[in-house]
């Protein structure tokens, strides 16, 4: 598979601070791509150096393998945290402007705009002033401008900030229909239940820096440290005999009413046969589960440095 | 250059297409023609009451030869001045009583005018003016010269200087310093206001992209330059088209209904004029003052107005790209219009500097200081275009527009800078030294 956009050891520092400090990141083509981390890490920046808005003091962007251009900007769609319409233009003629901005003729524009706001089943708004329309109204018809010239590359930064829970789950189907139709998806969230919901890849970046790249399963069964959990009915104290030898006892809970349960650390892969044998002998074992940390669990000892 | 064009039209038709255009683009040159005359019409229907004037004359030479007219009544009486004040003051009709002392001739103090009411600085050198030609014609007769009425009218003389230009290369034509200057004063007067009026509306607008966060969504396809240099000439484009409106409304003015309202005689003066005729003579010739032929002659002059509007608005526009430029990076570093004040300063002292020069060309249009400042770019276009109008050589003008269009140029590098650093700072004010590092960036 190969990437869509190559980062290469981009720094970029502004007087007072540096928002970049030597970040690479490969973004394959086809993905979801996560990119995380706390307010003020240099997520925005790091987009704006994508999107060429900003130029990077060191390092460079690869789009599909070659150095990005002013022109390859027209196959990115991008949706910025902070954004806004004209607000005395009317709905049609605003989304009219920005579609042929993004390159495309005036016909073209047209037919695909009817097309979004009958999927959306907004017809009715073309005459109306972007004044009249809620928030969530624009923020729509900002994600129709974004997407209409079919780009391969969607750029949304925060994209579910502001969204209510509804248009925020029409956001999520779109983004995922978008990907299926074969583009390429960044987004930079704080919502991790949305990562591991739609991103197969992430970065994560802290203080200027990458401290984290990959994909979401791998990353997060590589944190799961091996841990499993064990639910049983049974003697506890028996138990805790049996399989003191095979692993680390973690923590034990014994409960006379329902199930006990039990955590183990297995330091090795080998070993799990033999512990689930051992338990499976010892008590009446009803349920054996890895521990897969979230990617909220890992979000916060990422950045507090307790990964 | 697409994106350009794009942004172009959608400025311009923002503004074009609003009720607000119209109406001051038709109503506002409706409105100053009213202006103008309202002192004149106010003058003109302000009803004075006739004043009635009860003159006790001890010297009986002044009294017989007052005329009265509509304003002001004489009415002579006999008996003394206690009887007459008692009389005027029951009398409700009587503004007052003119007292004129028996020794007048000799003495012209000698006179007196005591009124119910106050009264009015016109009324009184109304009166003082016929006293004085009557007690002027009684000492004239004093040295006792045959038809003496006849040898004053001859002596009479009427002065009119018809200037012409002799630097010119063209035929000299006669010209009216007065006129011209006054026609100087108003251009000027109106770049002023234009400049100020547009530079901050392009201030204003961009400071509302970049709080609506407009900006943050066409980033992403627009260069900054291309936004702001789409936006300057967008608003250009709408001010020119203002300015070319009454540029025809003015010509219309001055080529249709002006010459439909002047009397034929009139008329035919000012084409003689224009057609190089000798003004001082035509001018006796049709019974009217020469200045007033001449300003005639040149304001009807259509060819010559519109040469003179399309040289003004290239240096409108010049000043206005060089202004705007300036206004749009002041409005893209900060978040309200509050903020823009501090860093407005630079930027409006010039303008009023160059009102306040445009006041000297009526003085001189040739002083090193109006010259000076006619050729520096911040304040060229307001000073120069007030000289237009007196006539000045065509090296100056080029010369002028070519420093002021060239200033543009490094103007739009430098904002389109500033422009591209400042749409993306929010929070803090920045200050002077902020937009220098901004600069250098």
């Amino acid at each position: 598979m190969s990437n869509i956009i190559t980062a290469e050891h981009i720094t970029k520092s502004f007087s007072a601070h540096t928002a970049l400090d030597d970040v690479s990141v490969e973004i394959p083509r086809g993905s979801v791509y996560g990119l995380l981390g706390p307010n003020g890490a240099g997520k925005t920046t790091l987009i704006r150096v994508i999107n060429r808005i900003t130029l990077p003091d060191n390092g460079r962007i690869l789009f599909n393998d070659k150095p990005i251009t002013q022109q390859d900007i027209y196959r990115i769609g991008y949706l910025p945290e902070e954004r806004g319409l004209y607000r005395k233009m009317k709905v049609g003629e605003q989304a009219l402007f920005l579609a042929r901005l993004k390159g495309l003729s005036r016909h073209d524009a047209l037919v695909r705009l009817k097309e979004w706001f009958e999927r959306f089943g907004i017809e009715g708004w073309w005459n109306k002033r972007v004044d009249d329309l809620s928030k969530g109204m624009a923020q729509k018809i900002q994600f129709i401008v974004t997407v209409l010239h079919k780009p391969e590359l969607l750029i949304f930064d925060e994209p579910f900030s502001g969204f209510d829970p509804i248009n925020a789950n029409l956001l999520k189907e779109e983004i995922l229909r978008l990907r299926d139709e074969g583009a390429t998806v960044i987004f930079s969230t704080h919502n991790m239940s949305s990562v591991e919901e739609i991103c197969d890849h992430i970065t994560l970046i802290n203080k200027s820096k990458n401290i984290l790249s990959g994909k979401v399963d791998d990353i997060r069964r590589a944190h799961g440290g091996n841990t499993f959990t064990a639910h049983y009915r049974g003697d506890a104290t028996l138990l805790q005999e049996r399989v003191k030898a095979l692993c680390e006892v973690l923590e034990g809970e014994d409960s006379k009413m329902g199930y006990s349960t039990l955590k183990v650390h297995i330091p090795h892969d080998e070993d799990v046969r033999a512990v689930v044998a051992a338990i499976n002998e010892a008590v009446e074992l009803r349920q054996f589960t890895e521990m897969i940390p979230s990617m909220n669990d890992i979000f916060i000892r990422a950045v507090n440095g307790t990964l | 250059m697409r994106n350009i064009s794009l942004i172009i039209g959608r400025e311009y038709r923002e503004r074009v297409f609003k009720k607000s255009f119209l109406i001051t683009t038709i109503v506002m040159p409706l409105l100053m023609i009213a202006m103008g005359a309202a002192p004149t019409l106010i003058m003109e229907f302000a009803e004075s009451e006739t004043k009635k004037i009860t003159v006790i004359d001890e010297s009986g030479i002044v009294a017989p030869k007052l005329t009265s007219d509509e304003e002001i009544v004489f009415e002579a009486a006999t008996g003394d001045l206690q009887q007459a004040l008692v009389e005027a003051s029951q009398n409700e009709e009587s503004f007052g009583v003119l007292h004129i002392g028996k020794d007048i001739v000799a003495n012209p103090n000698d006179a007196r005018l005591y009124t119910s009411s106050s009264s009015s600085i016109m009324l009184e050198e109304a009166i003082a003016d016929q006293i004085e030609s009557v007690i002027e014609s009684e000492r004239l007769k004093a040295y006792n010269i045959d038809n003496i009425d006849e040898i004053l009218e001859k002596v009479k003389a009427r002065v009119h200087l018809t200037t012409f230009r002799t630097d010119k290369e063209e035929e000299s034509s006669a010209s009216s310093a007065a006129a011209s200057s006054l026609v100087g004063l108003i251009l000027g007067f109106m770049l002023y206001f234009f400049l100020a009026i547009y530079g901050s509306m392009v201030m204003q607008s961009v400071i509302d992209e970049k709080s609506s966060r407009i900006l943050e969504v066409m980033v992403s396809t627009v260069r900054p330059f291309e936004m702001l240099m789409g936006k300057v000439l967008g608003v250009a484009a709408v001010a020119a088209t203002q300015v070319m409106v009454w540029g025809v409304l003015i010509i219309l003015f001055s080529a249709v209904i002006v010459p439909a309202m002047l009397p034929e005689n009139i008329l035919e003066g000012v084409t003689q004029v224009q057609a190089g005729g000798d003004v001082a003579a035509l001018a006796a010739q049709q019974d009217v003052s020469p200045e007033m032929l001449t300003a005639l002659a040149s304001a009807l002059d259509a060819g010559g107005i519109a040469t003179t509007i399309c040289t003004v608005l290239l240096f409108f526009v010049g000043g206005f790209l060089l202004y705007a430029s300036l206004y749009a990076a002041v409005g893209a570093s900060v978040d309200e219009a509050q903020d823009a004040q501090q860093l407005t300063i630079p930027i409006t002292l010039p303008i009023i500097a160059a009102f306040i020069v445009t006041m000297l060309v009526m003085k001189d249009p040739n002083s090193p200081v109006v010259f000076w400042c006619s050729m520096i770019p911040f304040t060229s276009p307001i000073v120069m275009v007030a000289r237009i109008p007196s006539g000045i050589p065509a090296w100056e003008i080029a010369l002028s527009m070519a420093l002021l269009y060239a200033t543009f140029v490094v103007c739009i590098w430098a904002a389109a800078k500033i422009y591209k650093v400042g749409i993306f700072m929010h929070g803090t004010k920045p200050t002077f030294k902020d937009l220098w590092r901004w600069l250098k960036y």
